[in-house]
């Protein structure tokens, strides 16, 4: 029986972890995701899990244990933040080019510098082009529902391709709220066993991982991932389908809320959508048609779902918790590529917000709005709640 | 158990020939001798470097066992995960066999970039053994310094120039830095006993836990060598006791070669185009002085923890 708790978006990926019982967990502690693996070790040292926790000496040293774990054939999950995460980012396309399978807690943060701890994407945005799926979760629940899912996208022998579930840091990981857990029994079956293909520990069928390819293979190798990478796109609703069919909750791939009919739309993701999805239940109830469509998957990026939700809306606000310094941030550059792309020249308003963990007001989110309708679209970036 | 050549002449090596390593390198070499007597399947990780590089030029790969290489700084990180998921699966009775794991790296990717991540695989106690081959420098690259290389060798980001003679520091002591981590099995070794090599590196891998041999191997291109010379030069390492050859079990420190003779460093030296700037000008007896002096410290601190006086004779 599914079983109701109150509890925190590290604690429920955590306990999804529990669940999931993998072989092999490499970790290392940072704000704020380090509550999972401290919830995690509890689970070691009470006999909860059969996993191999592996307590490295780096975050650098704990992507590649979890990188040689599942090239060895392992179930293999971990969590991070910020710079720990960016510390691993020259592993990550090893991770990726090697088709391994792993489960990704990032508990987005901010990366320095000034220090900070609280949540910006700007820790998983650095690694958008790796060759990892990004999920981002709007809540706890999504968090825990998402690490299951993530087990069947990953391990998947047309995709092995490891996955990144993003939460908001502090908003998401250490806020509370009730969160509802599938019994044991529906998560092990749900996830089942892993099947690897080319497991180095298969001595009789040995294999090189890593090899030295130059310009004559180089290219053709990274094809291949861009085929998993659509395969990804393909496979993925047929599992949140699954899923739904097991806990009732149902997650795509872009999250629509009152968009069908919107003249007026903000794009967002993660933890701030449920600040716009209010601000739009009360501008409808003003009569205003406005939406709020949130991507949950941002790599591969849904481009034909995205230009389809927006198309024939008069203007769109994207919001970034991120900067591309010198550039264009990173989700507002995917939507209007993905608008042109369709032939879609709607006029779209790039919002930067909440770096470094500045609140998101949903005063903000009525405003930008309302900018929306009144005509008050501008090519330049603007910033929410900066003070100056 | 001491290896019979009898018993491993017809073994196939895990690594094949036609690799793309230099004619004379010592690497390859030490892969051959080191593994000659292991008797375990075997898994290897390899940090980035000239073996790793000339071994799996794909489509090709040289290794006849699985192999695995991510990047440069983690092969200690990385035969942690393969080893943390064999135990796992162990348990879980997916697999039966009795696998070892073997990590190479050069000294860059192991007394440089590479130090943290051993020591926390050392620290953390898997069962796999890591063999630093160990050329003194970065030779994959062009032969730039390293904190193996010798003091005074010429590298090319120390070059030997009409002020600085080469390299002005002496070398970290990795092999004793390993043995501070109290593992079971530390060596130091060298091409100069094919027998003790693969004595050495069986004993490494059949020691239940961590084990760390430094092997010393010659770079054909940067020591500037007779490739003909790679048994000779290891030979006078050894005989010069410029690299010392001992084991370090269970806490227990022991010279495994005494050299009778006493022999000059400067027969070490002088075969090496490194070291020709020691062989001329007004600074040459310095320098060979020097050399010979960083010797016999060295040698007094081995036989310190040796708790040995062995002295070879004029």
């Amino acid at each position: 029986m599914p079983r109701k708790e109150i509890t925190s978006g590290n604690w429920a990926f955590a306990e999804a972890m529990r669940q999931i019982d993998p072989d092999v967990v490499a970790a290392y502690p940072i704000t704020p995701s380090t509550d999972i693996i401290m919830k995690f070790a509890e689970f070691v040292a009470n006999g909860k899990v059969e996993t191999n926790f592996v307590t490295v000496e780096s975050e650098h040293s704990a992507i590649t244990a979890c990188v040689t774990a599942s090239a060895a054939g392992a179930r293999v999950m971990t969590a991070s933040s910020a710079n720990g995460v960016a510390l691993m980012h020259e592993i990550f396309p090893i991770a990726g080019c090697f088709r391994t399978p792993i489960v990704f807690g990032l508990v987005n943060r901010s990366v320095g510098a000034p220090i900070n701890i609280h949540c910006d994407h700007s820790d998983s945005m650095g690694q958008r082009d790796l060759g990892w799926i990004h999920l981002y979760c709007e809540d706890a629940q999504e968090a825990y529902d998402s690490a299951i899912m993530a087990v069947r996208l990953s391990e998947n022998n047309d995709v092995l391709t490891p996955v990144f579930v993003c939460q908001d840091g502090f908003i998401t990981s250490h806020g509370f709220e009730p969160v509802e857990y599938l019994d044991d029994e529906t998560v092990k079956n749900f996830v089942g066993e892993r099947e690897p293909l080319n497991s180095l520990l298969d001595v009789d069928n040995p294999v090189s991982y890593g090899s030295f390819a130059m310009s004559e293979y180089y290219f053709e190798i990274k094809r291949q991932q861009i085929e998993a990478n659509k395969k990804a796109l393909e496979l993925y609703d047929g599992i949140a389908k699954e899923y739904e069919a097991v806990s009732g909750r149902y997650y795509p791939m872009i999250d629509c809320y009152r968009t069908e009919d919107a003249d007026h739309v903000i794009v967002i993701m993660s933890s701030a959508s449920g600040a716009v999805k209010d601000v739009v239940d009360e501008m409808r109830d003003k009569g205003h048609k406005v939406g709020c469509l949130r991507i949950r998957m941002f790599r591969p990026f849904p481009k034909e779902a995205v230009a389809a939700a927006l198309k024939g809306k008069k203007a769109v606000a994207v919001l970034d918790r991120c900067l591309s310094l010198g550039g264009t941030a990173p989700l507002v550059a995917e939507v209007r590529s993905a608008l042109y792309a369709s032939g879609e020249m709607i006029p779209t308003n790039s919002c930067i917000y909440g770096l470094g963990g500045r609140d998101f007001f949903p005063q903000y989110a009525e405003d930008i709005f309302m900018d929306l309708i009144n005509g008050k679209i501008s090519p330049e970036e603007r910033y929410i709640g900066l003070l100056e | 158990m001491s290896i019979k050549i009898k018993d491993v002449v017809n073994k196939k090596s895990p690594m094949t020939q036609g690799h793309r390593m230099c004619p004379g390198c010592g690497a390859p070499t030490a892969v051959h001798q080191g593994l000659m007597g292991v008797d375990f399947p075997l898994v290897v990780v390899n940090a980035t470097g000239c073996l790793e590089v000339s071994t799996t030029v794909y489509p090709f790969s040289a290794w006849r066992v699985p192999w695995i290489h991510t990047a440069f700084e983690n092969a200690g990180a990385g035969v942690s995960g393969v080893e943390a998921a064999y135990q796992a699966l162990k348990k879980k009775g997916k697999i039966d066999k009795d696998i070892k794991f073997v990590a190479f790296g050069g000294d860059g990717g192991t007394y440089d970039i590479g130090l943290q991540s051993l020591s926390g695989a050392l620290e953390r106690g898997h069962d796999f053994t890591y063999i630093c081959y160990n050329n003194q420098g970065y030779m994959n690259t062009g032969a730039q310094r390293s904190s193996a290389t010798p003091r005074g060798a010429n590298a090319t980001t120390t070059p030997a120039g009409s002020v600085i003679p080469g390299k002005l520091q002496k070398p970290k002591d990795l092999t004793s830095i390993a043995a501070a981590h109290h593992i079971p099995y530390v060596a130091q070794t060298t091409l100069y006993n094919h027998m003790d090599v693969a004595n050495k590196i069986k004993r490494a891998i059949e020691t239940p836990g961590p084990a760390f041999v430094n092997i010393l191997v010659p770079c054909v291109l940067f020591w500037r060598i007779d490739p003909a010379l790679q048994g000779e030069i290891c030979k006078k390492a050894a005989d010069t006791r410029f690299w010392p050859i001992y084991e370090v079990i269970d806490g227990e420190w022991k010279l495994s070669y005494k050299p009778k003779k006493r022999v000059p460093v400067e027969e070490f030296l002088k075969p090496q185009g490194r070291y020709s700037h020691f062989f001329k000008g007004d600074k040459s007896k310095a320098l060979l002085e020097q050399a010979q002096a960083d010797i016999e410290n060295e040698w007094k601190y081995i036989l310190g923890r040796c708790g040995d006086t062995w002295e070879p004779q004029d």
